[in-house]
């Protein structure tokens, strides 16, 4: 490793820009000739739009123009698309209502948009839309799962009978009958996994231009993938072919999922975008962010584990009811369904699973992946079901892991997926070991002497990501391939350019990319930089989630870097009249190994440029491209225990400590290594004690604000204590495995154990609020 | 945000004034309530008349046996005065519980007596300490002056100049933190005047804002002691119910946070 190397802590390049205010986001753009778009959203979880009057609008000072939905639907805009196909149980597709981009006849959630006015500015569009009457005829809504699948019920498509998306199966379910048969004890669990609102510090934002002389529009836009944004919106919305859109994804301030999907602001920007002929401007503020920006979770869960008379779990059964909200969103169908059952294995060895998956319409916002998607449900599930199962069986918690363990790989689990590597055992060694699990009971007794209830809880969580072989999610359903493509670029005068398809939100590439390039070269990260986030100069690109930019955007990465370190190795070799073979790279110079000839790397970029001496045939210039394909997922894993203690007089929690044990494979830099488990952790405690996106029974949304739906905060969470335990991905030359979601997936049931554990109650459902808490201490 | 008229007062008699001339206008102290709710467009007044430059209108005095705060003085300062500190610790501590350090540094005890939200925690120590509402106008007793939620016995136009406080023998308070706006889900002051009178007041618990709470009262006055309030029961009925503390649960806090507030009062 060198300095700058992989392994090296390195400060991220890119902070410079964002801690001096340079960052350049969506609203900091501004275009000549501009208008702001406001839209007119519905107060009503679901309502027929009779009509919309914008006569007195159109009269209000500096308005351009008022849109509805309809005539969106006439100009042929296409509806939105859900891009994973799932198939139930009866063979039947998925059940698709139709969602356009603004609503022209019915409203299915509050915060849907109905109409959109195009003025001057932001604050004279505001004032226009107070003014525009949109006539609604409310009818009878439904936000609960339960109650939307109950006969009845008011009903949200018509494509869509009893509100059912799709009941999808996974799993042998015969197998697993008979597991349970035969099973010496069995564990049963009811669990809520509570819907989020991702909350991305920066809201979403676009602005789109239409160049009507060159029928080209230019998108910018808040996305973590902006080559999936311009596929989808060419392909599947009418907005324009890709060689006439260009999607620019600048300095983008959060995304946790709720980026990835192309949501009807950007859609409606683009067609007002030809519709008035100027430029339009859209920036969501907080209250749009919490009514529009897909939510995540939202499941209720009955599981079953069966045991053999040592412990052995032998058949799992799962029964999920999944909330999608009002209607499809991009990859909402994947995530209870292969990104959730698949990993329903979790660090155990189960020989038998059998999941069933409900998919369910209700009127709320739509919900879609949020860091983590579909495998923090799995394994807060899995986890909590081990809790349980410890607390019912009398064993202590990390032995009856332990038992259960897979401990020889690779290992085939009954639910699709193929863990490649891992050591389970490790990571819960380490993390035993930094809590002194073994002086717990000693630190119980005397908090309770204190007047405090102190409890520990486990989680042993594994996730699958560097998402994903393309073949493999082409067979379950996916609409795209989930490879990513690289450019090396290096430039006459030795500096590099990489150029790379993931896009980075947060996730400090500018940083860790360079540092391939430095530990490769052996030149310093500041002659390298990195191009992302615009269509027109990345060639290609799937974007940045699911934990997958180093593990597959930085391995294409390095298969660009070893085609231009080959032909800089041929000139090299020319030029120094020595065999290929014999030159190897040494602190940025090309050397002929065991000499001291050798060529600094500049003079080879020169040389590549200059071509007056160039290998004969060879063709002059220095820059290749990769497409990397992934050949398995990854498996993340790892061990995290949480010390807490419960207040009997309030319910609070106050954490005492919190241990985490993660194996990612290969680090690149530790530092923003920990900065990702760190926000992970949060997000995951949040999840555990205060975050809830809530409805009431009409589906108004309680929590549209800070100050009702609460965010985790610095003094909410502990100081963290990290580690590794490592075992090398062997899918991937680097070894990484990923480390985005890890925090998030993990943690939720950690801090539910311990709190579990300290009231001496097993049942209470997340966020564990101070008053549930309360609650479950003193219920009889 | 709607058009309005900004107008710095550099007097109490000259923000009257402008008051009486404006069509619909609205003080404006720090602004932690006033300007969120114009920038949702719930509130759109004509004109904004600032009092938070009106040096007469900021500062912590001690004299005698009064603490007295001036209107427009931040919450931080208060947390931070050594006259505060000094004669009743319990309030200084109280500022310092309020929002988070940006909402300290902005927001006002007149700001936030003239709101009146029936979660603000200066409400609950105005009324256990007996203190007295000072305004350009008259002086009013504290528990003349809440009216119950976001309601007060101001007229329109009038402005609060100072909130006068007695030195009490001892005072505690305890906050539960609303978990999500850091206001009170429940929180309770209890004083012990220097006359030996017990009184109690809870912010954030009831349905009509700030209350006292004569039971608490009753069994501190018979014994000083968090103990004492062991017995006590707090009915849930009346009391506010929202998703982050249920009736029961706020009841429960009445007691729980009188028990502390009396354990810090020593
Ligand atoms: C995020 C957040 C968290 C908060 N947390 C807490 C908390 O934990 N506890 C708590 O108690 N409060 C809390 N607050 C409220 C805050 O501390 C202020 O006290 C409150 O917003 C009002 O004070 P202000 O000075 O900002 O008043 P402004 O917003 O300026 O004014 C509020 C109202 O009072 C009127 N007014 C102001 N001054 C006078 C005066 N001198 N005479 C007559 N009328 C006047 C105004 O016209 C207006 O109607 C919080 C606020 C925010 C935004």
């Amino acid at each position: 490793m060198g300095v700058e190397g992989i392994g090296a802590r390195v400060v991220r390049k890119e902070d410079k820009r964002f801690i001096t205010g340079k960052g350049r986001y969506v609203d900091d753009i501004k275009l000549t000739g501009m208008t702001h778009a406001y839209f007119i959203r519905s107060p009503h979880a679901h309502a027929k739009v009779k009509g919309i009057d914008s006569s007195a609008a159109l009269k209000m000072p500096g308005v351009v123009a008022v849109l509805t939905g309809k005539q969106l639907v006439d100009d042929k805009v296409g509806n939105l698309i859900c891009g994973w196909a799932i198939t139930s149980k009866d063979g039947s597709p998925m059940k698709m209502g139709a969602w356009p981009a603004m609503a022209p006849e019915t409203v299915r959630f509050v915060g849907q948009a109905v109409a959109v006015v195009i003025a001057e500015s932001k604050n004279l569009a505001r004032d226009a839309a107070e003014v525009v009457v949109v006539d609604y005829e409310e009818l009878p809504a439904v936000a609960d799962m339960h109650a939307a699948i109950k006969a009845g019920a008011p009903q949200l498509h018509p494509e869509a009978p009893g509100n059912q998306v799709y009941d999808w199966v996974i799993g042998d379910e015969s197998a697993t009958d008979a597991a349970f048969a035969k099973a010496a004890n069995v564990v049963k669990l009811d669990v809520t996994n509570n819907r989020l609102a991702p909350n991305a510090m920066e809201p979403r934002a676009a602005i789109a231009d239409y160049d009507a002389a060159e029928e080209h529009f230019t998108l910018y836009t808040t996305s973590q993938n902006p080559h999936v944004a311009r596929l989808v919106l060419s392909a599947f919305y009418n907005i324009a072919p890709e060689h006439k859109l260009r999607v620019i994804a600048p300095d983008v301030g959060g995304g946790f999922g709720s980026k990835i999907f192309i949501y009807p602001e950007e859609m409606v920007a683009l067609w007002a975008s030809k519709k008035v002929g100027r430029p339009v401007k859209w920036t969501g503020d907080r209250t749009e962010a919490f009514l529009t920006d897909a939510h995540g979770r939202d499941h209720i869960t009955h599981a079953e584990m069966a045991f053999d008379a040592n412990n052995k779990i032998i058949g799992l059964k799962v029964k999920t009811y999944a909330n999608f909200g009002a209607y499809m969103s991009l990859f909402s169908s994947s995530v209870p369904t292969y990104l959730y059952a698949t990993l329903l294995s979790g660090q155990y060895n189960i020989p038998a699973i059998h999941a069933e998956v409900i998919g369910v319409y209700t009127n709320t916002t739509p919900v879609d992946a949020y860091r983590g998607a579909g495998r923090p449900e799995a394994s807060y599930l899995i986890e909590r079901l081990m809790e349980t199962a410890a607390r019912q069986l009398n064993v202590d918690p990390a032995q009856l892991r332990r038992t259960n363990f897979i401990t020889q790989f690779p290992h085939q689990t009954p639910v699709i997926m193929a863990y490649d590597t891992g050591d389970f055992n490790a990571s819960l060694d380490a993390a035993m070991k930094a809590i002194d699990y073994a002086g717990f009971p000693a630190r119980k007794a005397k908090a309770k002497a204190d007047g405090k209830l102190r409890g520990i809880g486990v989680s042993c969580y594994i996730e699958a990501c560097g998402i994903a072989p393309s073949k493999a999610v082409g067979s379950l359903g996916a609409g795209v391939g989930l490879w990513e493509s690289a450019e090396v670029r290096v430039n006459p005068v030795g500096t590099i350019e990489i150029l790379t398809g993931s896009h980075s939100h947060g996730q400090g590439h500018e940083t860790t990319f360079c540092q391939l390039v430095a530990e490769r070269l052996g030149v310093p990260i500041s002659q390298v930089s990195i191009v992302h986030g615009d269509t027109d100069k990345v060639q290609f690109g799937m974007g940045t989630y699911g934990s997958r930019s180093a593990a597959v955007g930085l391995t294409a990465i390095l298969k660009a870097m070893e085609k231009m370190e080959s032909k800089a190795k041929k000139i090299a070799a020319h030029a120094l009249e020595a065999s290929e073979g014999d030159i190897v790279i040494e602190n940025g110079e090309f050397k002929v190994a065991g000499t001291d000839k050798a060529i600094a790397f500049p003079m080879v970029a020169l040389a590549a440029y200059t071509a007056h001496n160039l290998p004969d045939g060879m063709e002059p210039g220095l820059k290749e491209s990769a497409f990397y394909d992934p050949t398995n997922f990854t498996f993340p894993a790892g061990a995290y225990i949480c010390e807490l203690e419960v207040d009997p007089g309030t319910g609070k929690t106050s954490f005492v400590n919190f241990v985490a044990a993660d194996d990612f494979g290969r680090l690149i830099n530790p530092m923003i290594v920990e900065g990702q488990v760190h926000g992970g952790l949060v997000q995951g405690i949040g999840q555990a004690l205060l975050e809830h996106a809530i409805y009431d029974a009409n589906g108004q949304p309680v929590t549209a604000s800070f100050m009702d739906y609460a965010m985790p905060r610095a003094d909410d969470v502990p100081s963290f204590n990290l580690s590794h335990t490592t075992t090398l991905c062997p899918g991937n030359p680097l070894g990484i495995k990923g480390c985005g979601e890890a925090g998030a997936i993990g943690a939720s049931a950690a801090v539910i154990n311990a709190i579990t554990d300290a009231i001496g109650k097993n049942n209470l459902e997340m966020p564990a609020t101070p008053d549930r808490v309360w609650r479950t201490i003193h219920a009889a | 945000m709607y058009q309005t008229t900004y107008h710095r007062a550099s007097s109490v008699d000259e923000a009257a004034s402008l008051f009486a001339k404006s069509s619909e206008a609205k003080f404006l102290s720090g602004g932690q309530t006033l300007l969120p709710v114009m920038k949702q467009r719930l509130a759109g007044p004509s004109d904004v008349i600032d009092l938070a430059k009106i040096k007469d209108m900021i500062g912590v005095e001690a004299s005698g046996d009064t603490l007295t705060i001036k209107a427009a003085t931040p919450h931080y300062d208060v947390a931070s005065s050594d006259a505060a500190k000094k004669a009743i610790p319990a309030l200084a501590y109280l500022a310092s519980l309020i929002g988070d350090p940006a909402v300290r540094y902005r927001g006002t005890i007149g700001g936030s007596i003239a709101n009146n939200d029936p979660a603000a925690d200066y409400p609950a120590s105005l009324l256990a300490l007996d203190a007295t509402v000072k305004t350009n106008k008259r002086s009013i007793a504290a528990a003349d002056f809440f009216k119950g939620l976001f309601t007060t016995a101001l007229e329109d136009g009038e402005i609060i100049t100072a909130v006068s406080f007695p030195v009490p023998a001892k005072a505690g308070y305890s906050k539960m933190p609303h978990p999500a706006s850091r206001f009170a889900l429940t929180g309770v002051f209890v004083a012990q005047t220097k006359s030996g009178e017990v009184r109690v007041a809870a912010t954030g618990a009831s349905q009509n804002g700030v209350m006292r709470v004569p039971a608490i009262e009753a069994a501190l006055k018979a014994n000083w002691s968090p103990a004492a309030i062991d017995s006590v029961s707090i009915p849930a009925s009346g009391l506010l119910a929202d998703i982050h503390g249920s009736a029961e649960y706020r009841a429960n806090l009445v007691k729980v946070m009188a028990q502390r507030a009396v354990a810090a009062a020593g």
